[in-house]
């Protein structure tokens, strides 16, 4: 169904698979290592999905089936180089270090970002779509100029494939041979619409006309997601332009807490994506090849429990902040009218601790 | 004091061209601003001198102009951005709003977003249609961003410097039908702040505010108004966000009356706004309501009649009239 042009290292049944321009340079302990990043993300975005429903979060943007796709890219960066994502990008996030709550805060709504991008490498949500492609490209050309040897990424999905901002990148980054890499998450859904929508031909097909490489690659698939990434950040580095790589895989979930999918899809369809799973297949791989223990799976699992009893802790804890806050960082300097703004708030006895 | 005489687009390409020398990181972007010079020659052979890397052809989008000038911001450049003409700036509207004013807030201030949108603006040069527009009522009503036009070759050539000197985004205005038009700057000397107001001509019977082409057309209002007995104070507003209202509620407060010329729409324009802050703030002083002498709510008419649509010098006397017609 989705061709040979799929680019998998790994079956859905844990398999390994060959491919004639990749192989997986990974050994167990990195497999496993990825392994634990992908339950602990889901457990994580589980568990902030259940904050949403029980009140303590304004909306979550669950990234369920999405986990290889994130950790595998992710995992690909090296530590100088810089993301610019949406805003479903948490398992992005965790490997670029973000604290898990600091992801939540956004979605709390007591925060219009959430964590120092220049810390963790990795920008803020984006949530207008497309805009952070051009952000990247530009970024991109700033290290072009700088003359350092870093790349960059960033992340869209298929509905925001198309937007004319990312369109506009792909003329930029390829005019400009911008060192920057493009993951395409297609999870087939933007909201209510099919990928079929967004184009007529396969995403990733797109490159091809703006003048760089494109790839399919198995989104639900680490290793695949990895060795791919890899190499086009390697390529990115050394000066050879950018690479846009098309993660196919699927949106498990809803598109967010305010979307109800059971409108316009069919349970089918979740039923084969199942089959799928990127976190089951590499378990069964680990499990079959490395002779991994049900004791080190279950470490693993109970490690993500605590993870999601801390984040639970950490944003429940979070206040919303003194409505004072508002008027900060604005402006970089003084701006008369948002000093106006302040003085009456503090007249009127807004202010204070909530 | 060194001063010299140059038109304002070399004002502006001289300082330019400084503020290019003074900081390595200071780039210019925009299309056609390479071996053309730009299509008004503001960037005339600049790219020549300060080679591709920093003064950027760029392919023809707007959103991407200003969406990459945001990412070398946060890589720490110093993007000058020209947009071609004022109606062409909409594309990038998005980009402008959503994330050039916001994303200082949105990180606690960890990005900079030290870029300038250079905005030929105005009409009165002939042109066809969406060459002649007034936007910047949009930027002012948004908060993040900061708002300036320039006047005189001496202003243009300190205020683009002090622009990209400054760590807030500017949306910088140039009215195009004053770019040939010649005068003293000096070299050595900022006139003022960024977001200062100045007196152009001192007068005691009306206050006539006014910002970009507009203010030649004001003084040369208030020089026939002189013939008929009548002093007209004429501020040049120079900021739009921040407006500098300390020289204005002076100027009202002695005078009691208040006329805001303008090329763009009346509605909720910077002129509206002005008349709003001194009415709030002057209330007693005022003699007659605040009079807003605009373009008319229409698109900016075909040029061939565009001098009907523009403030002209008999509609600004007129609006000194009707103020001057309150007891």
């Amino acid at each position: 169904m989705i061709g040979e042009e799929l680019i998998q290292l790994l079956t859905p049944e844990g398999q390994r698979i060959a491919h004639p321009e990749y192989e997986s340079t990974l050994g167990g302990d990195e497999v496993f290592s990825f392994y634990r990043d992908m339950v602990i993300i889901r457990r994580l975005c589980n568990e902030a999905t259940s904050l949403q429903r029980q009140g303590q979060l304004a909306l979550w943007a669950p990234l369920q089936g999405q986990e290889a796709a994130q950790i595998g890219a992710g995992r690909a960066l090296a530590p100088m180089d810089f993301t610019f994502p949406s805003y479903r990008e948490h398992g992005i996030a965790w490997t670029r270090g973000v604290p898990p709550a600091d992801m939540l805060r956004i979605f709390r709504a007591t925060t219009t970002g959430g964590w120092d991008p220049q810390k963790y490498r990795h920008s803020v949500p984006t949530v207008v779509l497309g805009n952070q492609a051009l952000h990247a490209v530009g970024y991109a050309m700033g290290v072009q100029r700088d003359g350092a040897e870093e790349a960059v990424m960033t992340f869209f999905g298929d509905g925001a494939s198309s937007q004319g901002d990312v369109l506009e990148s792909f003329v930029w980054a390829a005019s400009f041979n911008a060192p920057i890499v493009f993951i395409l998450q297609n999870n087939q859904w933007a909201i209510s619409e099919p990928s079929s929508l967004q184009a007529k031909i396969p995403l990733y097909h797109r490159a091809h006309g703006f003048g760089f490489p494109g790839f399919r690659v198995d989104g639900n698939d680490v290793l695949a997601m990895y060795e791919v990434t890899k190499r086009a950040l390697d390529n990115a580095r050394a000066g050879g332009g950018p690479t846009l790589i098309e993660a196919y895989t699927y949106r498990m979930g809803a598109h967010t807490t305010s979307d109800d999918p059971t409108r316009y899809r069919i349970d089918a369809e979740v039923e084969m994506w199942k089959h799928r799973d990127p976190v089951e297949r590499t378990k069964a791989l680990l499990a079959r090849e490395y002779k991994v223990k049900k004791a080190a799976f279950d470490e693993v699992a109970s490690e993500a429990e605590e993870l999601a009893l801390q984040l639970r802790e950490d944003v429940l804890a979070m206040d919303a902040p003194d409505p004072i806050t508002m008027f900060d960082d604005v402006y970089a300097d003084a701006h008369p009218l948002v000093n106006e703004g302040r003085r009456e708030m503090i007249e009127l006895g807004v202010s204070g601790p909530r | 004091m060194t001063t010299t005489t140059m038109t304002m687009a070399k004002a502006l390409n001289e300082g330019l061209r400084r503020a290019m020398e003074k900081d390595r990181r200071v780039l210019l972007m925009g299309e056609d601003i390479g071996k053309l010079g730009g299509v008004f020659r503001i960037t005339d052979g600049l790219q020549k001198d300060f080679g591709e890397d920093r003064v950027i052809d760029a392919p023809l989008a707007e959103s991407a102009i200003v969406g990459t000038a945001v990412g070398l911001a946060v890589r720490g450049y110093r993007t000058v951005v020209e947009i071609q003409f004022d109606g062409f700036v909409y594309p990038a509207f998005d980009q402008i709003v959503s994330q050039v004013a916001k994303l200082h807030k949105r990180t606690d201030g960890v990005y900079t977003m030290g870029l300038v949108i250079r905005l030929p603006f105005q009409g009165g040069i002939g042109a066809i249609e969406h060459h002649s527009e007034s936007p910047e009522a949009y930027f002012v009503h948004t908060a993040g961003l900061r708002v300036v036009a320039c006047s005189t070759p001496n202003d243009a050539y300190w205020m683009i410097q002090q622009s990209i000197e400054h760590d807030d985004p500017v949306i910088f205005c140039e009215p195009k039908s004053r770019y040939w038009e010649k005068g003293e700057v000096d070299l050595d000397n900022p006139p003022r702040g960024l977001f200062d107001a100045e007196v152009r001509r001192e007068g005691s019977d009306v206050t006539v505010v006014a910002y970009g082409s507009m203010v030649k057309t004001a003084l040369r209002a208030a020089e026939a108004a002189a013939g008929e007995g009548v002093s007209v104070e004429v501020i040049d507003a120079r900021s739009l966000s921040p407006l500098d209202l300390a020289p204005m509620i002076t100027s009202v407060e002695k005078t009691g009356r208040l006329v805001v010329v303008q090329e763009a729409t009346k509605s909720a324009s910077v002129g509206s706004e002005i008349v709003a802050e001194l009415t709030e703030r002057c209330f007693y002083s005022l003699r007659a309501p605040g009079v807003r002498v605009s373009g008319y709510h229409v698109p900016y008419p075909p040029s061939r009649i565009e001098d009907a649509f523009r403030p002209s010098v008999d509609r600004v006397l007129d609006g000194i009239d009707r103020v001057m017609g309150y007891a």
